[in-house]
């Protein structure tokens, strides 16, 4: 297959968005808001910089992603299925009892997951402990996690977040999906407004402290993402870790979700989802599943 | 008489060379839990954590689906409690092959007191999903647990004492996974695990001398558990005492019950904390205090058998 260009990808993430949700609307249960931040965010990592083989998926050398904000699961999935991992019409047991599709991802049942998530906040430690183990192994490979900036609430990601920078992992790639909304949070200025969970914290700078190399990136622009995630892969593996810190949109993309924590998770209707089709632009054609 | 820690840490060292892929990962209490020795014998090998147990367990749990074996060196209560999360989804639910070197196991924690001592571990991981659980008695346990817990595909947690326990020198047996007779007896059966065990024999020798013959069966491996050889062990003795340092909710005494009230109903008394946290004391004064060291066995058990 040969590299998508960025008109290409930015149809692979609208097909990914109408995916995610007509899932969630088919299982009656699921979450939108998330998934919908981070997808584009996913289609760069899977379309372009991880070095993977969806027909092998336990390839020992490829990079490995760590969904930590496990409940954007959905958005993942669709994003897998498009890249070939499995069959897009999988995505119709998300849910399900037995389904290798878990509401929260299962790398035990599917072998296209290289982690389990689901409890939030645990994720960046697993990686880095991919990461330590491809050095020890010899490989080049990345770990690449995916944070949602709600759960660097947990106290467990600042533990990885100064133990990272002591062993030089450069080959350990953090994305901040940072929607500046979580599931309920503080009320904001207006009502039916919450607050951004780090207003007026200088994240950034935080994170350059404890030694990581940071990036930011708008988290819905290809060029921008193409372009931190191809700095990152300059990055030797005795290197500073890197932190790609994406500003994005809660429920980007879907005009009844976007920017609203109510829509963390809900289940949009059928006419929803017309809607949803139409604002993206799609075709039967694409969103048939 | 060398302390189960010590044990396991010489242990380690004598696998690493056979064994490229076992690792150590500190939670900065090398030096308590006996992994500074690995440190020194193998420096590469070895990982300072920092004090960060949830990080550690999830660091652990990578470095296990990237083909290491890693070896954790913390204390118990850090383990079960501090990185019980962790724990559960990163290693339990993804069959992680980690290895829990579980320091400072159960009541004997050298003066530390309540927040030390981990009397809970065993009803939290004997309800973890593909746990496996062990606790030795003595050394030559330990050295084979450490040897078999390596070797195992899958996370192990390995109870481990702090201080060295008198008691007879019993001989050495390959490991089978199956209960373990450490003294014939018709009269009681007289059940427990990691040095509680020798305890437990020191208190059937006291209940001899009364005219009172208790068998004593030590259960190494108590999960999964061997039920159908636990069953046989405990087959002929009208009352079954458990004894461990442990709450008496959820660990020995409960698998006992639990166990004998399906299989073959008989009355059992399970000895261990009732209910209660911790605090700092004397190896002799906290085993008193709960009723756990041989006279205070042999006199609750002589008491209840002639009620």
């Amino acid at each position: 297959m040969s590299a998508p260009d960025l008109g290409q990808l930015e149809r692979l993430a609208r097909r990914a968005r109408y995916l995610s949700c007509a899932a969630v609307a088919q299982a009656g249960a699921g979450h939108i808001g998330g998934p919908l931040s981070c997808i584009d965010l996913l289609v760069a990592l899977y379309f372009r910089a991880m070095r993977v083989r969806p027909q092998e998926p336990d390839w020992p050398e490829r990079d490995r992603l760590v969904l930590s904000k496990g409940h954007a699961a959905i958005g993942l999935y669709s994003v897998l299925a498009l890249r070939g991992y499995f069959p897009v019409g999988e995505l119709r047991s998300f849910d399900r009892a037995g389904s290798r599709l878990q509401g929260h991802p299962d790398m035990t049942r599917l072998p296209a997951l290289d982690a389990s998530a689901g409890s939030l906040g645990q994720g960046l430690s697993f990686g880095l402990g991919l990461v330590l183990a491809a050095r020890l192994r010899g490989s080049s490979a990345r770990t690449f996690v995916l944070l949602g900036d709600g759960e660097l609430q947990e106290g467990m990601v600042w533990e990885a977040l100064h133990l990272a920078p002591r062993y030089r992992l450069g080959r350990l790639v953090a994305l901040l999906d940072a929607n500046r909304l979580q599931q309920y949070g503080w009320p904001g200025s207006r009502t039916e407004e919450r607050r951004d969970p780090w207003e007026g914290v200088p994240l950034p700078e935080i994170f350059t402290a404890l030694g990581w190399q940071v990036r930011e990136t708008d988290g819905h622009d290809f060029s921008q993402i193409l372009a931190a995630l191809a700095g990152v892969q300059e990055v030797p593996g005795e290197g500073p870790p890197q932190l790609i810190l994406a500003h994005t949109v809660k429920g980007k993309g879907a005009p009844f979700a976007e920017g609203r924590y109510t829509w963390h998770s809900q289940v949009p209707s059928q006419e929803q989802l017309e809607q949803l089709r139409s604002a993206l632009e799609l075709t039967e054609a694409e969103v048939a599943w | 008489m060398s302390a189960l820690r010590d044990v396991w840490a010489e242990t380690l060292i004598e696998l690493a060379e056979d064994c490229p892929h076992l690792l150590v990962l500190d939670g900065d209490l090398a030096n308590s839990t006996r992994a500074d020795r690995f440190a020194l014998a193998y420096p590469g090998r070895f990982f300072q954590m920092g004090i960060a147990e949830q990080n550690l367990m999830g660091v652990a749990a990578g470095l296990a689906h990237g083909g290491f074996i890693p070896w954790l060196s913390s204390f118990a209560v850090f383990f079960t409690h501090r990185a019980a999360d962790p724990l559960r989804m990163l290693v339990a639910q993804t069959g992680a092959n980690v290895k829990i070197g579980a320091a400072y196991s159960g009541l004997l924690t050298g003066y530390t007191g309540k927040t030390h001592q981990d009397v809970e571990d065993l009803a939290i991981l004997r309800a973890m999903p593909h746990m496996t659980v062990l606790a030795p008695m003595d050394g030559p346990e330990c050295r084979e647990m450490t040897r078999w817990a390596t070797a195992h595909p899958g996370p192990v947690y390995l109870r481990l004492a702090r201080d060295p326990v008198e008691g007879p020198a019993f001989p050495r047996e390959p490991l089978s996974g199956q209960p373990r007779l450490l003294r014939e007896g018709d009269d009681l059966a007289l059940v427990s695990t990691g040095p509680q065990s020798l305890r437990c024999w020191e208190a059937a020798e006291l209940l001899a001398r009364r005219g009172i013959q208790a068998r004593v069966v030590h259960l190494g491996f108590l999960k999964p558990t061997d039920q159908p050889a636990l069953c046989a062990a405990l087959q002929g003795v009208p009352v079954v005492v458990t004894a461990e340092e442990h709450s008496v909710l959820g660990g020995l005494g409960g698998l006992v019950a639990e166990l004998l009230s399906a299989q073959a109903p008989r009355r059992v008394l399970r000895l261990g904390l009732e209910d209660t946290f911790g605090e700092s004391a004397s190896n002799q004064e906290l085993l008193e205090l709960h009723g756990l060291s041989p006279q205070r066995m042999a006199q609750r058990i002589e008491s209840e058998m002639l009620r």
